[in-house]
């Protein structure tokens, strides 16, 4: 962490602090045109699986679109792993926790909607009525109403993150103590999770669901809004990221990331803005997951084990981690060579993986991003990307 | 907190330091140790390595705590403020700053956004998300880069500076938060001779506005800045005085200054 690389970018005409503001973007033409267009080619997606040809280049089959939408939801995962890592300079490993946490609450949903139509014909879950169950547990009443779900879909994960977080940071536990110790929670979480008296589904999870809010999942249509939904939550996290950038809080967690003893010898309490940002990329992380479950239709302990939790470590970095579309590329790239390598040469993606990460950590510091800034600056032009992904 | 008559301030001194012990498992690196400084004083620390110096900053900055002992840190306002209570971003609210031997700078941040964050403004995760840039702050940022001499550079990535420029903007950040008590450890530590005389200067500059503890090995730099010299030694303040008195001193020679102390007093 001490090593952290410096791109070189030029600062022409300096941005003034100027408060929260949501609509900084106007700053920037270049950077609403990117986002506007990341947008809509997005949006292509779930358009030409409705409309489009139903075979050629351009056929785009509801699989793709269910594919797609689970590497966005990845994505908006990536980005959550960002802010903390690259922006703040905490390597956390259990930001797969708190995409499977928000996974479950959800989850919990779908299952209670299935109803009666489990292959028990039971009001109860399938496993519960397989494990014996009378009665649902009281902790499951409230998820009947999606509402109560989707804010715990945020307030879970979040919550743990506090609780965690606020214990961590108050013992001044920092560096690879704190990665190490985050990588410990999610295996606990994970064993915990693992257990069928734990009233989660033990092993096998949650699946088969049916509906959400009356619409059918295995419709093509709700794939679509399904899909929509995750490219407006990652337009979302976008947002959210460099509107924070934008602040003084956001140029404070930089510093922290730089030099936390000078924050602290400034004046700042860097323990409450830690614990603000880790909460808040809890949450994000928690957001990704229940839209994850919905598309992918399965959750389980295995999504919390600590080894997902480095895959998007993994991505964060071969795409550029402290940059803001880094991650976006890096979650999407190595899924994309991942659902490639697995099919064209299965007995070795691991080592492709473990190959591809240590060429990046050796040669390309900054992930694909800087590779575009090195290559860029070797061809000085006029228009320039840097900026946007600055 | 230990509030004396709140209107006048019935000491001259700013910092009042007594019988401050602590060891780290069983090695004392602190003893006894009793230390005042005035209000616009510069003081010069000196000492061979192990002598606490570092210790005793640490103390001063609420980093470590005393295992007994006082630190009292005497406000303009007659209140005084027992620092051995205080958390680092306490201590640093109330003004005192302090400047580390490496140094320690956001170094993707540009120059002045460095002295932005360091202002003396509210300093909470909210206030910070709502701060807006004011005509002050802007004024206050450019006498400062004025003052380290780096207006030129105000938009260049901390990073890019020399290490020189580095120890500058450090002391810079620390000017902006307008501190009453400024703590420097190793100033002209890997500067070169001309770089280590314009922070002497600048450190001279800053004499009376502020109030500074200066900790140092270079005795070219000493000299050049020494006003009042503090000795410590095995954690205890083994001398203090003028400069010329202190360094010609038997025990000073014999414990810190060595070889290279009769070397300077002889040429």
């Amino acid at each position: 962490m001490e090593a952290w690389r410096i791109v070189s970018y030029s600062f022409k005409k300096p941005r003034r602090l100027t408060g929260i503001n949501w609509m900084y973007l106007s700053d920037n033409k270049k950077e609403i045109g990117l986002f506007l267009m990341i947008g809509v080619l997005l949006m292509l997606i779930p358009g030409m699986n409705a409309w489009g040809p139903d075979s050629g280049v351009f056929a785009v089959s509801s699989f793709q679109v269910s594919l797609w939408g689970k590497y966005l939801t990845y994505a908006v995962l990536a980005m959550s792993l960002n802010l903390l890592w690259g922006y703040t300079g905490l390597l956390c490993l259990c930001q797969s926790l708190f995409f499977a946490l928000g996974g479950y609450m959800m989850g919990m949903h779908l299952m209670l909607m299935i109803g009666e139509r489990g292959a028990y014909q039971n009001v109860l879950p399938d496993f519960m009525v397989f494990l014996g169950y009378t009665e649902l547990p009281t902790h499951w009443v409230p998820f009947y109403s999606f509402w109560f779900s989707s804010v715990a879909v945020l307030c879970v994960p979040g919550l743990v993150a506090l609780v965690f977080g606020f214990l961590a940071f108050r013992s001044r536990i920092k560096g690879v103590y704190f990665s190490i110790l985050t990588q410990a929670l999610t295996y606990a979480a994970c064993l915990l999770f693992f257990r069928n008296d734990f009233t989660f589904g033990g092993n096998n999870g949650f699946t088969d669901f049916k509906d959400v809010l009356g619409l059918d999942l295995n419709l093509a249509s709700t794939q679509r809004i399904l899909f929509i939904l995750s490219v407006l939550l990652l337009l979302l996290a976008y947002v959210i990221t460099s509107g924070l950038l934008a602040t003084k809080f956001g140029k404070i967690q930089q510093a922290i990331r730089d030099s936390e003893n000078r924050v602290s010898f400034s004046g700042y309490s860097t323990t409450s803005f830690k614990l603000i940002i880790f909460t808040l990329s809890a949450m994000i992380a928690g957001a990704a997951g229940a839209l994850y479950v919905p598309q992918v239709g399965i959750i389980n302990p295995s999504e919390m084990t600590p080894a997902k939790s480095l895959d998007v470590v993994v991505w964060v970095a071969v795409g550029g981690r402290g940059t803001k579309w880094g991650p976006v590329i890096g979650a999407i790239v190595v899924n994309l060579l991942k659902s490639f390598a697995t099919r064209a040469y299965p007995d070795s993606w691991f080592i492709i993986l473990g190959m591809l990460f240590v060429i990046v950590v050796l040669f390309l510091p900054d992930g694909i991003v800087g590779l575009y800034h090195k290559i860029r600056s070797k061809f000085p032009q006029k228009a320039s990307l840097k900026a946007i992904t600055a | 907190m230990i509030h004396h008559d709140p209107l006048y301030k019935d000491t001259p001194l700013i910092l009042s330091v007594s019988g401050v012990d602590k060891s780290f498992d069983g090695f004392k690196a602190i003893n006894d140790l009793n230390f005042y400084l005035e209000e616009g004083e510069l003081r010069t620390v000196i000492g061979p390595n192990g002598a606490g110096k570092s210790t005793f900053m640490d103390i001063l900055t609420g980093r470590t705590k005393p295992d007994c002992g006082s630190v009292v840190f005497h406000d303009s306002d007659g209140h005084d403020y027992n620092l051995a209570k205080l958390r680092e971003f306490e201590i640093n609210r109330l003004g005192i700053g302090r400047k580390f031997q490496t140094p320690s700078i956001y170094k993707s941040h540009t120059v002045y956004d460095n002295l932005v964050l360091s202002l003396d403004r509210p300093r909470g995760a909210f206030q910070s998300l709502i701060y807006r840039e004011s005509p002050d702050d802007r004024e206050i940022i450019h006498d400062v880069l004025k003052t380290i001499r780096l207006s030129d550079r105000k938009q260049d990535l901390a990073g890019s500076l020399s290490h020189g420029q580095k120890q500058w903007l450090e002391i810079g950040m620390l000017l902006a938060q307008n501190p009453r008590i400024l703590l420097i450890d190793e100033p002209a530590a890997g500067m070169s001779d001309e770089e280590s005389e314009r922070t002497g200067e600048l450190l001279l500059s800053l004499e009376k506005k502020h109030s500074l503890i200066v900790i140092e090995h270079d005795m070219e730099f000493i000299r050049q800045i020494a006003r009042k010299v503090t000795v410590l030694h095995q954690g205890h303040v083994l001398k203090d005085g003028a400069f010329d008195k202190v360094k010609s001193d038997p025990e000073v020679i014999e414990v810190y200054l060595g070889r290279q102390g009769e070397k300077s007093a002889t040429t």
